[in-house]
């Protein structure tokens, strides 16, 4: 077994109690004290979670702008510099390969946070793709470390902290400057629907960063998080999670992202051909949310019945906090996508109750 | 480790507490619940219920897993602790008081003395 790699956070998340687990070759904290401890604190003061393991990727040239607008699915040609997007990287056959944010720098440079789990594989697929374009793609992930600082005193404890004027800060446009010292994009976007940034700054820097935004957010309620509340956080919100969600073979038709697929726009993209062709045809299954008003979890890769036909599988689950019940996510069959759906759990039945994230109010 | 003295043990993680009339409370330890995280659902089973040692009686879910209980000794289910049903995370900040899940009649009271004692469970549970 290969060793699992590191994040320069690893000491203090260590150092910190945080319970480490492998997630995608990475050793990653899962939580510190309590997942749903950690969940709620973010909901109702901040949460700080190491990140990190994300990849970065630079593409910089004359025709940037252009390969991007080929490579995403989103309109790149309308970005403004210091401006954040989300969109998807699809296969010509329309299934996902990423999901990923673009960072504007300039017309001719921009940064792309990937997930971690695709890094690698997105990298060759860029590459794959640029051949035409008068552009370059490297690899920059060790570059960064990336901090999220989510929840309503998320800002308070950030302006606490720097002279940046945050508040000019709209939601989805980013800065560079110092944070406690350090060098920083700082980008106002995050996983929760909460509030909040998320920080690029030097392997180097990450743990006196860290350590900053712990003691002045510590006194308002700040904990440290892990990947167990990013994950519940996110259910709750509605956002997808490649793997889940979304994957090579769940298109964006069927993860119901269509907002973020610009069929109308200038450019060709790859994807396009397969993605208008099952808008026009309708999609053979879709992903449908569920509530269970039930505190029993679910779990996933559990198939979903409709009566006693299996007509799908459940892709995400999690504890909601928020609502005090299990939450989660099904991948069906188009046909019964509005039918009864239930699950069988041990022998009892547990009925699945279609519901439209997301499940709690936002307030990115 | 928090491994109350007067408890007995077994290696799957449970504990059992030997009261008066033949009569026990079992659970899970302190260590089982820390493993599995934030607890959501114990599922108990029903009174009169009747299992062999070793057999499987509920099960423990968390946000992470769900894991099964397996009853330490032979036994006739007396009542499951109800209050898990609205508060199941007392199994999380009591393991080893209001976190009980089931008290039991001992069908075979000398069974008890055959599990485990704490300093022979901590070897087990220390990793």
């Amino acid at each position: 077994m290969s060793e699992l790699r590191k994040t320069p956070l690893a000491d203090f998340n260590i150092a910190n109690g945080g319970r480490m687990v492998d997630f995608a070759g990475w050793s990653m904290p899962v939580q510190f004290k309590s997942i749903v401890e950690e969940h709620k604190a973010t909901r109702n003061a901040a949460g700080l979670f190491d990140v990190s393991h994300m990849g970065e990727a630079l593409v910089m040239g004359p025709e940037a702008t252009q390969y991007l607008d080929f490579l995403l699915t989103n309109d790149v040609s309308k970005m403004e510099p210091g401006q954040a997007l989300y969109s998807l990287m699809c296969y010509e056959h329309g299934g996902v390969v990423d999901d990923l944010l673009v960072y504007k720098k300039s017309d001719q440079e921009y940064l792309l946070c990937l997930n971690a789990s695709n890094t690698e594989k997105d990298l060759v697929w860029m590459e794959t793709k640029r051949q035409e374009f008068d552009a370059t793609v490297s690899d920059v992930s060790g570059d960064y470390a990336l901090l999220a600082l989510q929840g309503p005193k998320a800002l308070d404890i950030l302006k606490s902290i720097c002279e940046l004027d945050i508040d000019a800060l709209p939601y989805y446009r980013f800065i560079e400057g110092e944070v406690a010292g350090a060098p920083c994009i700082v980008s106002r976007t995050g996983y929760t629907g909460e509030r909040g940034v998320e920080l690029f700054v030097e392997p180097k820097a990450a743990e006196l960063l860290a350590q900053a935004i712990l003691d002045a957010g510590e006194p308002e309620g700040l904990v440290l998080a892990g990947l167990g509340s990013r994950d519940s956080l996110r259910l709750e919100a509605g956002y997808s999670l490649y793997g889940h969600e979304i994957s090579e073979t769940i298109t964006p038709i069927q993860a119901k992202l269509m907002w973020t697929v610009k069929l109308g726009k200038e450019s060709d993209f790859v994807g396009k051909a397969a993605l208008a062709a099952e808008k026009r045809e309708g999609p053979a299954c879709r992903i449908v949310f569920f509530r269970t008003g039930n505190r029993r979890i679910v779990r996933t890769d559990t198939p979903v019945l409709a009566g006693d036909v299996e007509v799908g599988i459940v892709v995400s689950v999690t504890f909601s906090p928020g609502l005090n019940e299990a939450i989660g996510s099904a991948l069906i069959d188009s046909n019964y996508a509005t039918t009864e759906l239930s699950v069988d759990m041990r022998g009892k039945r547990l009925q699945l109750f279609s519901s439209n994230p997301p499940f709690i109010e936002l307030n990115p | 480790m928090n491994l109350p003295e007067n408890l007995k043990y077994t290696s799957d993680h449970e504990w059992l507490k030997r009261l008066d009339n033949d009569e026990a409370l079992v659970g899970i330890t302190d260590y089982a619940q820390n493993s599995l995280g934030d607890i959501t659902f114990v599922e108990t089973p029903e009174s009169r219920d009747t299992f062999d040692a070793g057999a499987t009686f509920g099960v423990v879910e968390s946000v992470k897993a769900a894991s099964d209980l397996y009853m330490p000794v032979d036994a006739e289910v007396i009542e499951g602790n109800a209050a898990l049903e609205e508060n199941p995370e007392q199994v999380n900040t009591s393991a080893f008081e209001e976190g009980w899940i089931v008290k039991i009649k001992l069908l075979n009271p000398t069974q008890v003395d055959s599990l485990l004692d704490a300093e022979a469970y901590r070897e087990i549970a220390k990793d």
